[in-house]
């Protein structure tokens, strides 16, 4: 892996070990890293989350849209370890990426760091729950209905 | 209707920003053609024949005064003083600069329009009944829940990268003027013998190379539940569906392929997933948003009377407006189909009046319809006469709703790159062909419907007659279908026999009309002597 291409807002040791395809990982019981291509079923992972440590997710083309699924249905189980996008990451998939739980990109080609920035620096609100924990518009119109909402954003 | 709050603001005016910043960085060469072009047609840009088309939101086709001169102010200003009403009641601009777009969307922000995912493979504008708020036969207005949804699935991310575009419609009658069961997913808002408001939803449904007519996914399902019904539905076809074939990829090929009782399973399961993360829309937001859609204070004691001594108004009164809840109160259909015009066409002009029309008449308010007309949906009876008076003036005052020559087309070959024949000739030539009111009134309810190739943009699977134009070793050839709808009485129209030339398309189609009048019995639309008698006895006089 190029280290020069990675983005990682994650603050723990960056995990070492190479991941292995989803069919490997059930071969090989000290495996803690495994590696989601596009049309893999993630859903396979939910029963032995506590034992991975790095979720690599791959986009073979910046318009293939499945592995934001894959990286929300992680972090809907309770996945807390890190999840990797890999491939043809854009710009301007980032912020989206983002809000599906990813929390580190490797992608083919290098990212523009400060496009990056401005890209994640757009949106002052989000209309929808996802992954990131972000409040919807919705919630800090009632704060009177969600727990633990304040209009700090 | 509704206004934006500070959020809603901020997203359309952050979304402006950052269009700006993508064509920047377009322009300068860090995103490449193909790498931009997702980012422009969610942004509703969409390169055409001849220049960028810019297709802006009208969300479930309502605006006000000050929102329709904005749409006269940006066809005069960055087009050629025209726009185009489209069948997802958005108006279109066919001659837009890049570098100019992001202006452009500035100026929508500044009275809270956007054209966000109105193209590209993005859940799209919400479209609904144009007579939301005003019909006598709706249960409630539905337009309070479609602007929940057009919020919820703004920038939703995890569906950021769809397979394919997916359309949204909400109705509450039992007649449907929104095409309901041709959208990916639909909603008919009913109410239960308990006297509870539910979702009769369907999904898989859409036009395209494949049409196919959604079928009912669920019977009554609770409104604040919407949300994790959507992603459910969403997440099943995102994960599943094809992406190695473009044609391939809607989410009714992957209904046709899993089967009805599959994906509805797939979707019930994922649904129990969403709901209880609890993330769902309550029912106070939906109040708040409900709120200002409250009725206009209609005046109490009006007469019905109407003044019918000039006969080119009671003409117009009978063809154009319709039944409206409120006493003394008329809906008014403004036709986009004057006889040799291009359907929906309208100038910037014309946006004008009817934008005063709207503040002094109706309550502020316009709505397009998916047939590519508008409408002002509450009219005082007493004010008609003034009303048309002015329509006429400004050369609106057609009298042809749901006649021969109120023709839904596309684009076509005149502007759109992927056609592969003209659409708006044809109307052109049909219209002028059935021009004479007496004939078109004597024929009544009849929609043609032409696409200039078969993504169907025209809704030609939908018409009463459909024409479909092909390319035949060079040249433009048109398809006869007959017997499709896109009202409560959905069905799909089947292609006639071999296709025709321009000329012959006219031709056909006027054959067709006459075996009609011909065969009909008392009472019988187009429609229903063609399904009584069938298309065997249509078939010799349409090709001899």
């Amino acid at each position: 892996m190029a280290d020069s291409n990675l983005l990682r807002f994650r603050d723990d040791a960056v995990p070492d070990e190479p991941a292995v395809s989803l069919d490997s990982f059930f071969d090989q019981s000290n495996a803690t890293a495994v590696r989601i291509e596009a049309g893999d079923d993630v859903k396979r992972l939910i029963p032995v989350l506590d034992r991975i440590r790095l979720v690599e997710i791959d986009f073979p083309k910046f318009r293939d849209g499945r592995g934001f699924s894959s990286a929300r249905i992680l972090r809907e189980a309770g996945y807390t370890g890190e999840i990797k996008a890999t491939g043809d990451v854009l710009v301007d998939l980032v912020w989206f990426m983002r809000r599906c739980g990813f929390d580190s990109f490797a992608p083919d080609v290098p990212l523009n760091l400060a496009d990056v920035e401005t890209a994640l620096g757009h949106y002052p609100y989000v209309y929808q729950d996802a992954a990131d924990g972000a409040v919807p518009i919705w919630a800090l119109r009632h704060p009177e209905l969600r727990h633990g909402t304040a209009e700090s954003a | 209707m509704y206004r934006y709050d500070h959020y809603d603001q901020a997203m359309v005016d952050a979304r402006v920003a950052e269009f700006r910043e993508q064509t920047r960085r377009r322009i300068e060469g860090h995103l490449t053609d193909d790498q931009f072009k997702p980012l422009r047609l969610k942004n509703g840009l969409y390169l055409q024949l001849h220049a960028y088309m810019l297709r802006v939101a009208i969300p479930y086709g309502t605006v006000n005064s000050r929102q329709m001169r904005m749409l006269g102010h940006i066809a005069r200003k960055y087009d050629r003083g025209y726009g185009h009403v489209t069948t997802r009641q958005n108006m279109q601009y066919n001659w837009i600069k890049l570098e100019e777009a992001p202006d452009i969307l500035a100026d929508l922000a500044s009275v809270e329009m956007h054209a966000i995912q109105t193209s590209g493979e993005s859940i799209r504008n919400v479209s609904a009944d144009q007579y939301a708020g005003a019909a006598a036969d709706e249960i409630i207005d539905p337009r309070p829940w479609a602007e929940v949804i057009r919020q919820v699935t703004t920038f939703m991310p995890e569906f950021s990268y769809l397979p394919r575009k997916f359309k949204i419609a909400v109705i509450a009658s039992e007649e449907d003027r929104a095409a309901l069961r041709w959208h990916d997913f639909a909603i008919r808002i009913v109410k239960n013998d308990a006297g509870e408001i539910g979702f009769e939803c369907y999904a898989g449904g859409g036009m395209g190379r494949t049409p196919i007519i959604a079928y009912k996914i669920r019977d009554f399902l609770p409104p604040t539940q919407i949300l994790s019904y959507l992603q459910a539905v969403l997440r099943v076809w995102n994960r599943n569906a094809r992406r190695d074939n473009i044609h391939k990829q809607r989410m009714k090929i992957l209904v046709l392929e899993l089967g009805e009782e599959e994906f509805r399973r797939q979707v019930e399961e994922e649904f129990q997933t969403f709901l209880a993360m609890g993330q769902d829309v309550p029912q106070a937001e939906y109040d708040r948003v409900a709120a200002y859609f409250a009725p206009p204070p209609f005046e109490t004691g009006l007469s019905d009377e109407i003044d019918r001594s000039d006969p080119d108004f009671a003409l117009w009164v009978d063809r154009q407006t319709v039944r409206h809840k409120a006493p003394g109160y008329a809906i008014v259909n403004i036709s986009l189909k004057p006889i040799a015009g291009i359907p929906g066409d309208i100038s910037a002009d014309q946006m004008d009046i009817v934008a005063d029309l709207a503040e002094t008449y109706s309550f502020d308010e316009v709505r397009a319809t998916h047939a590519q007309n508008l409408v002002l949906p509450h009219v005082r009876k007493a004010d008609l006469y003034a009303v048309w008076q002015a329509l006429d003036a400004a050369g609106l005052a057609d009298v042809n709703l749901d006649l021969v020559t109120d023709i839904i087309a596309c684009p076509g070959l005149d502007y759109c790159s992927l056609a592969n024949a003209r659409s708006i000739p044809v109307a052109q030539k049909i219209a002028e062909r059935f021009a004479d009111i007496e004939r078109q009134q004597d024929i009544g309810e009849l929609k043609i419907k032409i696409s200039g190739c078969i993504n169907a943009c025209g809704h030609h699977h939908a018409g009463h007659i459909g024409i479909l134009g092909v390319d035949r070793k060079g040249t433009e050839n048109y398809q006869l279908l007959l017997g499709g709808s896109g009202a409560e009485d959905v069905s799909q129209a089947k292609i006639a026999g071999p296709g025709f030339d321009e000329e012959g398309i006219v031709g056909a189609v006027e054959r067709a009309v006459e075996r009609y009048r011909e065969l009909r019995e008392p009472g019988e639309r187009f429609i229903d002597t063609y399904r009584r008698v069938g298309f065997e006895s249509f078939k010799e006089s349409i090709y001899g």
